[in-house]
């Protein structure tokens, strides 16, 4: 295949065009949730990996090396890999502290109508629940609430702060 | 609030009603609002109605009802040529149609036995007549009422339609930064005025809906960190959790004869529908699926309920018949969508759309044809209709920057038509707002 410089050129600048298009067609795109993306901290470590937050900000220990929470992906309740982890770490400690009961927190972002994210948020919490009770906690120590969108831990409205705050957390009641 | 109750109306009919000439077609896009001069009512000079300047602030309230529906433009008194007592009996029509006034409101108050006697009547300037006319008769702290009766009369002269701004609306106030939001029920006018707090904020409470029938509202509360369905009665203050259910009930809308609340439980994670009757108390399940049965609202007739679920993999709307069968999807375009609401007009059903990042509120038939997306923002939900099925309110939050600051929340409302979109103003932010029926 063979091409005059002069239509070289002009492929060029179309294919500049195209891209500069493409680049403006994606800025608006920030707000959506695309399953695919990550976001990455100003350290440069990867926070969001499919929309599900990795990193440690907002985490608290129930003890030593016990997360309180675990994240979940956008309008989803399955648990990862690590937050089976986290799980069974608090599930440990469970065992450990026989007299230990929990309340299970489960919260949603603000990307979803206020109704059907206090039954997300209820979802999720008991995803965790029923968690703890295959690892054999009785379901007798532990409450679950939905707080729905209405208790973020982070306020801004970018990625971030949404998988931060699709999340169940589990408290202490005694 | 007794007041309301204590209001007492003689109505007289000043004429029989002749064949108007000048008429509103509101389902009609933007059209140009109809120019009508409304003039003050005249009264005498020295009585207790001067003391709280009521003759010009029925005006305004008539005034500001009209034009925020869009429909009307009220003629700047200024340019009123007749401003004589003549023009209640027998006006000048050739004066009016100088300045453009296709429509002219006269009235005379007087206060007799201590009551407040309001007459007034309505002009067509071009055929010459007169096309409504009443005397409303009450107590004279009542006269907002009174204003808003006789604009919904003139709206409803004009347009066909019956008014709607004799009317209110309870919603959620909230202040504070995002994750320590402070949320109360209030309540006022429609056009804001008459503005009160009904909780105190110590508990976080969503989602107030009216009862269409009584002075009651039905909303989420947190009390005791036991996320419940409660009844508050908006007369004596008396809040009461709406059953006994083994898990957090939310959603909660009156059926439309105010006798059962429809509403959502979640347990073990699924949330399903459900209705108590709450003079039988007897509660029934209506949907069993495994998914998000949620935010019910019954067609204006009982007996049908619209609902969202995410039973096929994404948040759809539903429709079902009120003992829960015949469960079907009726909305069908690309997105997810959520809260629908069924007109009281019973011919569409209202909506929050998702799609591509965007938050759009719209209507669509009852069996899912004819989608219509009315507005477009960066989030909104929880449209609410006006009585008359011709507005719908909901609310709109801003995004909040990086440093999570710059959140805001606030009520709108906008035509079916897709014009007339306005703000409502409220001492603080403002969610979930639900709008009453005419009161009775």
């Amino acid at each position: 295949m063979s091409f005059k410089f002069e239509n070289f050129t002009k492929y060029l600048v179309i294919m500049f065009i195209t891209l500069f298009l493409a680049a403006c067609e994606t800025t608006p795109k920030d707000d959506v949730l695309s399953s695919a993306s990550s976001s990455v901290s100003s350290s440069g470590a990867v926070e969001v990996v499919d929309g599900v937050y990795v990193g440690s900000e907002t985490v608290e220990m129930l003890a030593v090396d016990v997360p309180d929470r675990v994240f979940f992906a956008y309008d989803s309740y399955s648990l990862t890999n690590a937050a089976q982890d986290t799980l069974a770490k608090q599930a440990k400690w469970l065992k450990a502290n026989g007299s230990v009961t929990i309340a299970i927190e489960g919260h949603a972002d603000e990307r979803g109508t206020r109704e059907y994210n206090l039954a997300l948020g209820d979802r999720r919490a008991n995803a965790a629940k029923d968690y703890l009770m295959t690892q054999g906690i009785s379901s007798s120590r532990i409450t679950t609430i939905s707080f729905g969108k209405e208790k973020p831990v982070n306020n801004a409205s970018n990625n971030k702060a949404w998988a931060q705050n699709r999340r169940s957390v589990t408290v202490r009641t005694n | 609030m007794k007041k309301i109750l204590l209001i007492l109306f003689f109505v007289i009919f000043l004429s029989k009603v002749s064949h108007a000439i000048i008429e509103i077609d509101i389902t009609e896009g933007n059209r140009e609002p109809l120019p009508i001069a409304i003039t003050e009512f005249f009264h005498d000079d020295n009585n207790e109605l001067l003391k709280n300047d009521i003759p010009n602030q029925i005006r305004k309230v008539i005034v500001d009802d009209l034009e925020r529906s869009g429909l009307f433009e009220s003629l700047d008194q200024k340019a009123f040529i007749q401003q004589n007592k003549a023009m209640h009996i027998n006006p000048r029509f050739a004066d009016w149609r100088l300045i453009k006034a296709q429509g002219l409101l006269t009235g005379d108050l007087s206060i007799e036995n201590e009551r407040l006697k309001v007459e007034f009547r309505l002009w067509d300037t071009l055929s010459e007549k007169e096309i409504e006319g009443l005397v409303l008769i009450t107590t004279i702290n009542n006269w907002r009422r009174i204003s808003h009766m006789i604009a919904d009369k003139i709206y409803e002269r004009l347009t066909g339609e019956e008014g709607y701004f004799d009317t209110r609306i309870v919603y959620v106030a909230e202040e504070g930064p995002k994750n320590k939001r402070i949320k109360k029920l209030a309540i006022m006018d429609q056009d804001g005025a008459n503005h009160k707090f009904l909780t105190s904020g110590k508990e976080l409470v969503l989602t107030p809906r009216f009862n269409p029938v009584r002075q009651e509202i039905t909303y989420l509360s947190y009390f005791k960190n036991l996320p419940r369905v409660y009844l508050l009665n908006i007369q004596n203050g008396i809040q009461e959790v709406v059953g006994d259910f083994p898990g957090m009930t939310f959603a909660p809308r009156f059926s439309p004869d105010g006798n059962k609340i429809i509403m959502s439980l979640a347990k073990d994670g699924n949330s399903d529908i459900y209705v108590m009757d709450m003079i039988s108390r007897v509660v029934e399940r209506l949907t069993d699926s495994q998914a998000i049965d949620t935010s019910p609202s019954y067609s204006p007739d009982g007996k049908k309920i619209t609902f969202n679920s995410d039973r096929g993999g994404s948040q759809q709307i539903y429709v079902m018949d009120s003992n829960g069968r015949n469960q079907k999807r009726i909305s069908k375009g690309t997105g997810n969508y959520a809260t629908p609401v069924w007109s009281p007009r019973g011919d569409l059903i209202a909506f929050t759309k998702n799609f591509q990042g965007q938050y759009f509120i719209g209507v669509m038939r009852t069996d899912g044809t004819g989608e219509r997306l009315l507005t477009e923002n960066w989030y909104q939900e929880a449209p609410s209709w006006s009585s008359n099925g011709r507005v719908l309110i909901f609310y709109r939050e801003t995004k909040a920057n990086d440093a999570g600051d710059g959140h805001s929340s606030s009520i709108w409302s906008i035509d079916l038509t897709g014009f007339n979109e306005r703000k409502l103003e409220t001492p603080l932010d403002a969610s979930d707002p639900s709008w009453s029926k005419l009161i009775q």
